[in-house]
C-alpha cells in the first residue's frame, strides 16, 4: 500500500516544540530542594526526617484523594503537590508533632489549592497556606526550635514529633530561641557565617541560606525560576536594613543578618518564586519582590512577630492579579501603556 | 533569562532547531509536470483573478490564464502547455473550496514558454514597473502572497528611505530563499533595480541571517557597483523573517500596532519575490512556477525543486518518496505552515515548502501531549516578538472574552508566529486560540 493511502493526521501550527513541560520543571524543582533537604536531616535528625516525610505525605494523599472524590484524574503525577509538600516540610519547626503536620497539609492543599481550582488557580502558595494554619491553630508548638546537631539527633526521635492529636506535646530536646528572636527579644544578633551555613535554629530547611542559593541558582540556570523576584526581594532588605542600621546600629542589624536569618532565603527563593501566584511581566515581578521585601523589614523590625517572611508573601500574593493587572507588557509599536 | 539584545537582531523570539542542512547544499532542480494542474484563482490575499480562458481551449506555458480583476489582484499563467479541462471548485489549504482552472499538460509538447511584452527597467516608468509585476501576477512568495505591486508605490505624504531584500527566511527547515539568492543572484539585483525605480528609495538593504554565510558572501561579493546595496547579516532568531522584525531588527524602528512598513520608511520584499521580477519582467514573462523546498523525514528525497504552480501535494510527495509512516504534512515549515488536511490542494504562489514529519516527530505537537494549565511561568511573555501577553490572551480566549482581547490585548496584533505555544510547557494550543479568536473578532466587527 502506497504511503499515501493511509490516513494523514492533521493539527494546528507550531508541530514542533521546546519540549518543555510542566512537569519537568516542577520536578526539577524538587531537585533544587534535595540539597536543602539532606541538609535540614543532618542538622537535625530523625525528627526533621519524620517532619518532612510526614508533610510531602500529607500533601500528596490529600491531593489525590480529593481528585478521586471529584471524580477526575488525579494530579500529583505533575509533581506540583510534591514541591508543595516539600516546601511546607522544610518550613516546620523540627520537633513539630506529627498529626499536626498532616493537618496542616491537608488545609494547605485542600484549602489553598484544590478549592480554588487546583494547579494554575491557586491564588496563595498552597505550602504556605498550610503554615499560616498551623502558625494560627498551634502557635506555641510552631515556635518551639529543637537545637540543631545535638550528639543523639539520629538515635532519638524527639516525644514531641509522635505526641497524641489534641495531647500537651511533652518536649524532651534541648531548645534555643531563634536568631531572629534574639534580635527582636535581646538585642542579640548572631553571627553572619552562622546563619550563611545553617548552624543556627530555625525550621527544618530554612537554616543554611548557601544550600538555599545554590538551588535557586541551578533553577535560574535552566530558566525554571524568575531571579528577578528574589534579587528584588534581597535589594530592598538589605537596602531598607542598611539604612537602618546606619540610624541605630545598636537596635537593628545589619544587611547580611536580615537575608540569611530566618526563613527569608528558603522563602525569597523558592516561596515567592511560585509561578502561579506571582506577577507574569518583569516589572511585575521587581515590584512584587519590593514589596515583599519592606513587608519583611516592617514586620520583623516593628511587628509583634520576630518572623515575617510568610505573611509577607501571603499578601503579595494577594496583590499579584493586581500588579498584572496594573502592569501589562508594551506592545510592539505602541506608547507606554497605560492600565 | 537576561534579555540582552544582540546587535542587528529584536528583542524576544525563540531559538527552535534549524533542520536546514538536509537540504541547504541541494542546488535547484525543475520538477516534472503533474498529470492534472490545479491553478486556483485566488492564490493571494485579495480578488480573485478573472478567467479570460474557457473549458477546452487549448494554452501555451506562460499565457495568461487569468486577469487582474481590480488593484488588489494579480493575474495567473498557465504553468504548462496544454488544455483547460475544467474551470470549478478545488480545496484550498484553508480548508474551503476555491474557484481553480483544471490544466492538462500535453505530453510531447516542447514546454517552451511564451514570452510578453518586456518592461524594459531602464525606460519603464514607475507606474509602468507597478502595471507590469500585476500583470506577472507575482505576490509575496515567503508565505503572506500579498500582491506586490500594491505595497511598493509609497503612500501619499510618506518617503520611504529603505528597501528591504528579505532573505532572513527564519523557519526551520526551509531553504528556498537559501539557494535562490545563492542561484539566482543576477536576478536579484535586476529586481531590485525594478524595485528601487519603484519605491524611489535612496538604498536597499538585503537581511540575512548569520546561518546562511554563502549567500551573504555571494551577494556581498556580487553587488553592481552602481546599485546603492548593503547586505547585512543577523544573528539567528524566530521570527526574524517578519516584516515587523527584520525592520526593528536592521533599522530599529517599531511599525506602528497596526501599521505598515511605509509609517517608519521602509518597504520589504522577500528575496525569491525580488528575485523573480528580475527574472520575469525584462521578458514579460508571469509566475508559472515556483521554488519549493520539499522536506522533512516524511519524504526520502529531499531537496529545493522549480515546481509548476497547481501541482498537487500527492504527486509531489510521490515524485519525493514519502516515506511508509508519514502521518503528518504541511504546507511551509513547521512553525507557521498549515496542515494539509488533502492532498489534492495545490501547491500556489504562496507556497514556500512542503515539509512531512513521521510518528516520531509529531508526538511532539499539539494534540498528542497532555495539556496542563497556565501555571504563568511566563516563557510566552518573553518569547512573543510583538511583546503580547499569551498567558492573558490564552485565558480570555477560554472564557470566549474575544472583545477584550482586541480591546485591551492587542490581540489583532499577533501574526501567529507561534513562538508562545512553542515555548509552553502547559503544551497549550496558544496560537489556534488566537487563530479563532481573532476569526471571532473580525465577525463580529463585521456584523456590528
Amino acid at each position: 500500500m502506497s504511503p499515501l493511502k493511509k490516513l494523514l493526521e492533521i493539527g494546528s501550527s507550531p508541530h514542533i516544540s521546546s519540549g518543555a513541560s510542566v512537569d519537568n520543571i516542577m520536578f526539577n524543582v524538587v531537585l533544587a530542594l534535595l540539597p536543602v533537604t539532606i541538609f535540614a536531616v543532618y542538622a537535625f535528625g530523625t525528627g526533621a526526617a519524620l517532619v518532612l516525610a510526614a508533610a510531602v505525605l500529607s500533601c500528596v494523599l490529600t491531593e489525590h484523594v480529593l481528585c478521586k472524590f471529584a471524580v477526575q484524574p488525579t494530579t500529583v503525577g505533575d509533581w506540583s503537590v510534591a514541591i508543595t509538600g516539600l516546601l511546607y516540610g522544610l518550613t516546620l519547626p523540627p520537633d513539630l508533632p506529627l498529626w499536626m503536620v498532616f493537618v496542616g497539609g491537608a488545609f494547605g492543599v485542600g484549602v489553598g489549592k484544590f478549592l480554588f481550582g487546583g494547579l494554575g488557580m491557586n491564588a496563595f502558595n498552597p505550602a504556605l497556606v498550610a503554615r499560616a494554619f498551623l502558625q494560627a491553630a498551634f502557635p506555641q508548638a510552631m515556635t518551639h526550635w529543637q537545637m540543631p546537631f545535638t550528639d543523639d539527633r539520629f538515635t532519638h526521635i524527639p516525644s514531641s514529633v509522635l505526641a497524641m492529636p489534641f495531647a500537651e506535646p511533652v518536649y524532651d530536646a534541648a531548645t534555643q530561641a531563634t536568631p531572629l528572636a534574639q534580635m527582636k527579644f535581646e538585642a542579640v544578633f548572631a553571627a553572619d557565617a552562622q546563619l550563611m551555613y545553617g548552624l543556627t535554629t530555625g525550621s527544618v530547611g530554612e537554616t543554611c541560606g548557601v544550600l538555599i542559593l545554590l538551588g535557586g541558582i541551578y533553577l535560574v540556570a535552566r530558566n525554571m525560576m524568575n531571579w528577578r523576584i528574589p534579587a528584588s526581594i534581597f535589594l530592598t532588605v538589605a537596602v531598607m536594613t542598611w539604612i537602618f542600621q546606619q540610624i541605630d546600629p545598636q537596635t537593628y542589624p545589619g544587611p547580611l543578618f536580615m537575608l540569611f536569618s530566618g526563613g527569608l532565603m528558603l522563602g525569597a527563593v523558592f516561596m515567592a518564586t511560585d509561578m502561579v501566584a506571582s506577577p507574569i511581566t518583569h516589572t511585575g515581578c521587581w515590584l512584587y519582590g519590593l514589596l515583599i521585601g519592606v513587608l519583611v523589614v516592617v514586620i520583623r523590625f516593628w511587628g509583634g512577630m520576630p518572623e515575617g517572611v510568610m505573611y509577607a508573601i501571603l499578601l503579595a500574593n494577594a496583590v499579584s492579579p493586581h500588579i498584572d493587572n496594573l502592569i501589562q507588557p508594551r506592545v510592539f509599536g505602541t506608547g507606554r501603556k497605560s492600565g | 533569562m537576561l534579555d540582552f539584545v544582540k546587535k542587528d537582531s529584536f528583542p524576544h523570539g525563540i531559538h527552535p532547531p534549524e533542520n536546514k542542512d538536509d537540504t541547504s547544499g541541494l542546488p535547484i532542480r525543475q520538477f516534472p509536470f503533474a498529470p492534472v494542474l490545479i491553478v486556483p484563482l485566488s492564490q493571494h490575499l485579495g480578488k480573485p483573478a478573472r478567467p479570460v480562458v474557457r473549458e477546452g481551449q487549448e494554452v501555451v506555458r506562460g499565457q495568461t490564464i487569468a486577469e487582474a480583476d481590480s488593484f488588489m489582484s494579480v493575474a495567473m499563467h498557465a504553468p504548462a502547455s496544454g488544455t483547460i479541462r475544467r474551470i470549478g471548485l478545488a480545496p484550498h489549504i484553508n480548508g474551503q473550496m476555491v474557484e481553480a482552472v483544471y490544466l492538462e499538460p500535453l505530453p510531447a509538447s516542447t514546454q517552451e514558454i511564451a514570452d510578453g511584452e518586456p518592461c524594459d527597467v531602464e525606460s519603464a516608468t514607475p507606474d509602468a514597473i507597478v502595471t507590469a509585476i500585476q500583470r506577472a501576477g507575482i505576490v509575496g512568495l515567503g508565505g503572506a502572497a500579498f500582491p506586490t505591486h500594491v505595497k511598493l508605490r509609497p503612500p501619499e505624504g510618506k518617503t520611504l528611505d529603505t528597501l528591504f531584500i528579505n532573505g532572513v527566511e527564519c523557519e526551520p527547515y526551509l531553504t528556498t530563499d537559501h539557494r535562490v539568492m545563492l542561484e539566482q543572484t543576477e536576478d536579484i539585483f535586476m529586481g531590485i533595480r525594478y524595485l528601487l525605480k519603484v519605491t524611489q528609495t535612496p538604498r536597499a538593504v538585503i537581511a540575512i541571517e548569520a546561518n546562511k554565510p554563502d549567500a551573504a558572501k555571494k551577494l556581498a561579493e556580487a553587488v553592481p557597483e552602481d546599485l546603492p546595496v548593503e547586505v547585512r547579516v543577523s544573528p539567528v532568531k524566530y521570527p526574524q523573517g517578519a516584516e515587523k522584525m527584520v525592520i526593528k531588527a536592521l533599522l530599529g524602528r517599531e511599525i506602528p500596532s497596526g501599521g505598515l512598513p511605509a509609517d517608519v520608511g521602509a518597504v520589504c520584499c522577500n528575496v525569491a519575490t525580488t528575485a523573480e521580477i528580475g527574472r520575469l519582467l525584462p521578458r514579460g514573462r508571469g509566475i508559472q512556477e515556483r521554488v519549493i523546498t520539499i522536506t522533512g523525514p516524511g519524504v526520502s528525497k529531499k531537496g529545493n525543486y522549480r515546481i509548476p504552480i497547481g501541482t498537487t501535494v500527492r504527486f509531489a510527495l510521490e515524485q519525493c518518496g514519502a516515506v511508509e509512516d508519514i502521518s503528518r504534512v504541511f504546507m511551509g515549515g513547521p512553525m507557521m505552515g498549515p496542515s494539509v488536511s488533502n492532498l489534492d490542494i495545490p501547491i500556489t504562489k504562496g507556497t514556500s515548502g512542503i515539509t512531512a514529519f513521521t510518528a516520531a516527530e509529531t508526538g511532539g505537537s499539539t494534540g498528542h501531549r497532555k495539556v496542563y494549565p497556565c501555571i504563568g511561568c511566563a516563557r510566552c511573555v518573553e518569547a512573543c516578538p510583538l511583546y503580547l501577553n499569551p498567558s492573558q490572551l490564552g485565558i480570555l480566549a477560554k472564557f470566549e472574552q474575544y472583545e477584550q482581547m482586541a480591546d485591551d490585548f492587542h490581540l489583532m496584533d499577533c501574526f501567529e508566529c507561534g513562538s508562545c505555544s512553542y515555548v509552553c510547557p502547559s503544551h497549550i494550543p496558544l496560537v489556534q486560540y488566537f487563530r479563532m479568536s481573532k476569526k471571532m473578532v473580525r465577525k463580529m466587527r463585521a456584523a456590528a
